[in-house]
């Protein structure tokens, strides 16, 4: 039965095509065997999505080696719910792509794009469906290797650097990721997620046990760009070909934000983490930082992709924040932030893509009346924007409604007001980019730009849609979250 | 048609009408008919829902489950009633207006003009229906967006400034305490539905109950309480018929609106009755009044003396919600519609010697009731409505302010009350005195060859005036809605 194969399919279909493309060595035949793969993997994440939805897990075991042994894939609400987005984003992305890389990448090197697009795919899937400590520390490798090169592929020289600085410090938090699954492994004396999180309660060297909270903890933060381990990402969101900044932006960050969690609450139960120690203070504390440090350097950025990458910063806090406050109300704000942040980032940078084809530069100063010439691809900017401050109507509503409840519900008033208050900072980055589009008179270069083509518009506006259509009905991705966190709080039990 | 028709409808009209107007963007003609078109298609809607919220019902639309437990939903009641009223009725006088007063001074972008015009009444009708406050929030927000483009329709770096101001105070106040008391209340009554006799009812301590009212009045910035005011003389760079419906209408009211109907349906006259953390309420209200009166009297220039005399005139509906009698809530939900036709007459006899005559300031005004006697006329009775004397529509609504101040022997209130009136003859009086009264200065030569605006801009003008004083004989309607709300009809 395939059926019951889909997890493994979910991570091998990608990971066989990259081969594939490099045999093929046409730019083409890549991009079309991207689209096939990317929509591949919508569905089966879909299903998987379906699947769990009623509470069920499933257990896939690689080889049918059963799990001490053997590697097992464990698909519950949580990874599926991931998978899911992964899949959303990467079919608009590979739609997206074409157009975008046109002037980016030379035709030489098209098919390796794409080659590495399907390896950074299929890690990000896998770490999202592996239920194996170390087989995610292999997904992670490969899905930064794969990023890496994504990143250099950009047009701009300063990609490279981007590429070597994110190489270096993505390197250090997969070492440190690696020192802490080492240490939890001597402890524990299993690399299974679910053995391991059985064995820990009856460990009795609970230092060993500490420092491996520490070591995943900075080497997974250094992964998802929290404030202060952020550097690496303005530059290589920046100088990235667009398609990969709207791909990273959506996804890598997010599913780092998954291993986080996936750690803190089923591996150390949750109560380990947020009870006996200060976790949940010092996550708040660099949470908030990010949210108003991160903003207010995006409100002096000059390059509109820095702009919004540093944005990017500000709103992994939100979703930290959540995460801090470490109730289910906090977990389901976390978590739908994670999907709805994806959406809206997605569809920026997306649109932010057309920009970069038409006018090339994207310093605010050379973008003057860009409104006028780009109607679609700016409106779709202004829609994004309001869904950054969250504005009701968009899914950053859902997020912010959400986070100020779990705030009040601590009895956190000043938190409540942090989450508002630093969202106005949203408006003043995303306003200076209106009135520059809006209000200035374009010059003759800027007149002379056209609209950015239909198979860019097409899937950056889908998304655009997504983050109004989910901001009203939010069946699907606030009862996925509130699943996932209901998921994950069962472990914390 | 069925009520839920009616209520989507409603919304939807206005909308479908700006869909059609940026369709017609190469015909003026016919974009500017189906703004007309669209005005009294929504006017017929909204007035043919009144028979069945006079006779008592509530009908009511839920759209959708956004989050669970807060719904998209809308239901009529009486004060929301009174609200789509006057203004989807103004809708269709300033559009009149609009036509004469955006053709007259040749302004650019005027389908985009429309457009947003169009849909800022669909919002405020979202306002007026809006059935929790969740589908108030989404509508308010809405509002000040789509105000937004008219606020800077000049594009100049002044206009630019203006917008910076509308945007940071409106949905920066909205998005800081507004959204924070909606979520508090949301957490505390575990519903944010609008329910007779409010929800807070034993739920909170007198202590959170001031500091809710507290979010609440200065989260609704629309109905420009001081210091959350400025704003709405920021506004006035806007085109005039902007002014006229939107900054003295639409916009504020959906603002004074929206602090009545938290009163009465959120917190709940009796609940807050004995709550001694809410006796700040009126003294702001008061303060607004007076400042704000101030502050007209010493503004030579026109529109913004019309600007700083509409802040004022909002805390009058704050202040008289605050008094938490029946009689002032009376008052409040009238003084909506007295002063939205008083006002938008004052803005349309601005907008129309500015368009005649290129006239800004008050001091330029000696003589002109001469040239622009309708014009002049009009405005004379828009001043009767805002000091509020006979025959004008401001004084029934003050009467019941007055009354309910009085009957509660709530004294200062009373006193706020006279100075205001007081005050507001001061800054209105003397423009009717020189323009009938006085000479021309002589200097100005050629400028003053000029006679009556455009027709359909003296016949806007004229038609709010009429209004103004057909509203003093003829109460009875919107007087039966308000008793309504004030639970004594």
């Amino acid at each position: 039965m395939i059926s019951s194969h889909l997890p493994i399919l979910l991570v091998v279909v990608p990971l066989i095509a990259a081969p594939v493309m490099v045999i093929l060595r046409s730019g083409t035949a890549a991009w079309i065997l991207a689209i096939a793969v990317s929509w591949t993997a919508l569905a089966i994440a879909g299903v998987l999505f379906a699947q769990v939805a009623g509470g069920g897990t499933i257990s896939y075991f690689l080889g049918s080696w059963p799990a001490p042994w053997g590697i097992e894939y464990r698909v519950d609400r949580v990874n599926a719910y991931l998978a899911l987005l992964v899949g959303v984003i990467a079919a608009a992305v590979s739609i997206y792509s074409p157009r975008s890389i046109l002037s980016e990448v030379e035709p030489g090197r098209r098919y390796l794009f794409y080659t590495m697009y399907a390896l950074c795919l299929s890690g990000l899937l896998g770490i999202a469906v592996t239920g194996d400590a170390f087989n995610l520390f292999v997904f992670l490798e490969i899905s930064s290797l794969s990023s890496y090169v994504l990143i250099a592929l950009g047009r701009d020289r300063r990609a490279l650097v981007a590429a070597y600085q994110y190489l270096v410090m993505g390197t250090i938090g997969a070492t440190f990721y690696v020192i802490g699954v080492g240490m939890l492994y001597l402890a524990t004396g299993t690399l299974n997620l679910s053995d391991m999180a059985e064995r820990l309660p009856r460990v009795t060297e609970p230092r060993a046990v500490l420092a491996a909270l520490a070591f995943i903890t900075v080497g997974v933060s250094l992964k998802l760009a929290l404030f202060p381990l952020h550097l690496w990402l303005p530059n290589a969101y920046a100088y990235a070909p667009s398609a990969v900044t709207a791909f990273l932006a959506a996804t890598a960050t997010k599913v780092s934000v998954y291993v986080l969690l996936r750690y803190y609450y089923s591996v150390f139960g949750g109560g380990a983490v947020f009870l006996a120690l200060p976790m949940a203070e010092i996550l708040l504390v660099f949470s908030l930082a990010a949210m108003f440090i991160a903003s207010t350097v995006a409100i002096f950025q000059d390059d509109v992709k820095r702009m919004f990458a540093y944005s990017s910063v500000a709103q992994i806090g939100y979703i930290t924040l959540g995460v801090a406050l470490a109730s289910a109300t906090g977990l389901t704000a976390g978590l739908v932030h994670v999907f709805n942040h994806a959406l809206t980032k997605g569809a920026l940078f997306l649109l932010l893509g057309g920009i970069a084809l038409r006018a090339g530069a994207m310093r605010l100063g050379s973008l003057g009346g860009i409104g006028r010439v780009m109607p679609l691809t700016c409106f779709g900017i202004v829609v994004g924007g309001l869904s950054l401050i969250g504005i009701p109507a968009t899914v950053g509503f859902v997020s912010k409604w959400y986070l100020v409840q779990a705030a009040l519900e601590r009895g956190s008033l000043s938190i409540a007001f942090a989450v508002v208050a630093s969202s106005l900072l949203a408006l003043v980055y995303v306003w200076r980019f209106v009135e520059v589009a809006y209000f200035r008179e374009p010059d003759a270069k800027v007149a002379a730009l056209r609209e950015a083509p239909v198979s860019m518009l097409v899937p950056a506006w889908a998304l655009v849609a997504a983050c109004v259509y989910f901001g009203i009905d939010t069946d699907l991705t606030l009862g996925g979250a509130a699943a996932a966190a209901e998921q994950l709080l069962l472990g914390a039990k | 048609m069925t009520p839920e028709g009616l209520i989507l409808g409603a919304i939807a009209v206005p909308l479908g009408g700006a869909a059609l107007i940026a369709a017609a963007h190469r015909m003026p003609d016919l974009r500017e008919g189906v703004t007309l078109v669209a005005a009294a298609a929504l006017f017929l809607l909204v007035a043919s829902l009144a028979p069945e919220v006079l006779a008592g019902g509530r009908p009511g639309v839920h759209v959708a489950e956004v989050m669970p437990g807060i719904a998209l939903a809308f239901r009529v009641e009486p004060l929301g009633m009174l609200f789509a009223l006057v203004a989807s009725g103004l809708w269709i006088v300033n559009s009149l207006y609009s036509i004469g007063y955006m053709r007259g001074n040749n302004e650019q972008h005027q389908t985009r003009y429309y457009v947003c015009f169009a849909a800022a009444l669909a919002s405020t009708m979202g306002i007026a229906f809006a059935g929790n406050l969740f589908t108030l929030f989404l509508f308010y927000e809405a509002l000040t967006l789509v105000t937004y483009p008219l606020v800077t329709h000049h594009g100049t770096e002044e206009a630019r400034r203006a917008g910076r101001l509308y945007l940071a105070l409106l949905v920066g106040s909205s998005i800081v305490f507004l959204l924070i008391a909606i979520v508090w209340t949301w957490q505390v009554a575990g519903t944010i539905d609008f329910v007779r006799g409010g929800i807070l009812s034993g739920k909170v301590s007198n202590t959170t109950m001031g500091i809710l009212l507290a979010l609440y009045v200065f989260g609704i910035g629309k109905a420009a309480v001081m210091p959350v005011h400025r704003w709405l003389p920021a506004a006035m760079v806007a085109p005039v018929p902007v002014s006229a419906l939107l900054h003295a209408v639409a916009v504020v009211k959906a603002g004074a609106f929206a602090v009545v109907k938290v009163v009465v349906y959120v917190f709940g006259v009796e609940t807050i009755s004995g709550m001694t953390s809410v006796d700040w309420l009126p003294f702001v209200a008061g303060f607004t009044i007076i400042a704000a009166s101030i502050v007209a009297l010493r503004s030579d220039n026109l529109k913004r003396r019309l600007a700083y005399s509409t802040v004022s005139q909002l805390s009058y509906i704050v202040l008289a919600a605050a008094l938490l009698t029946p009689l002032s809530i009376i008052g409040a939900a009238l003084h909506i519609a007295t002063h939205a036709l008083g006002k938008i007459t004052l803005f349309f006899a601005a907008g129309a010697i500015y368009t005649a005559a290129h006239k800004t300031e008050v001091s330029q005004l000696a003589g002109i009731g001469r040239r622009m006697p309708w014009t002049m006329g009009a405005f004379a009775i828009g001043s009767l409505s805002m000091i509020g004397l006979p025959p004008a529509a401001g004084f029934v609504s003050k009467w019941y302010i007055l009354s309910g101040a009085m009957a509660t022997g709530q004294w200062g209130a009373v006193a706020v009350l006279v100075a205001g009136t007081l005050l507001s003859a001061g800054y209105l009086l003397p423009i009717v005195y020189r323009a009938f009264f006085l000479s021309p200065a002589a200097s100005h030569g050629h400028h003053e060859e000029h006679g009556e605006a455009p027709l359909t801009m003296v016949i806007a003008v004229s038609v709010s005036a009429l209004g103004t004083v057909a509203l003093f004989f003829f109460p009875e309607a919107l007087l039966a809605l308000s008793r309504q709300l004030a639970g004594v009809g």
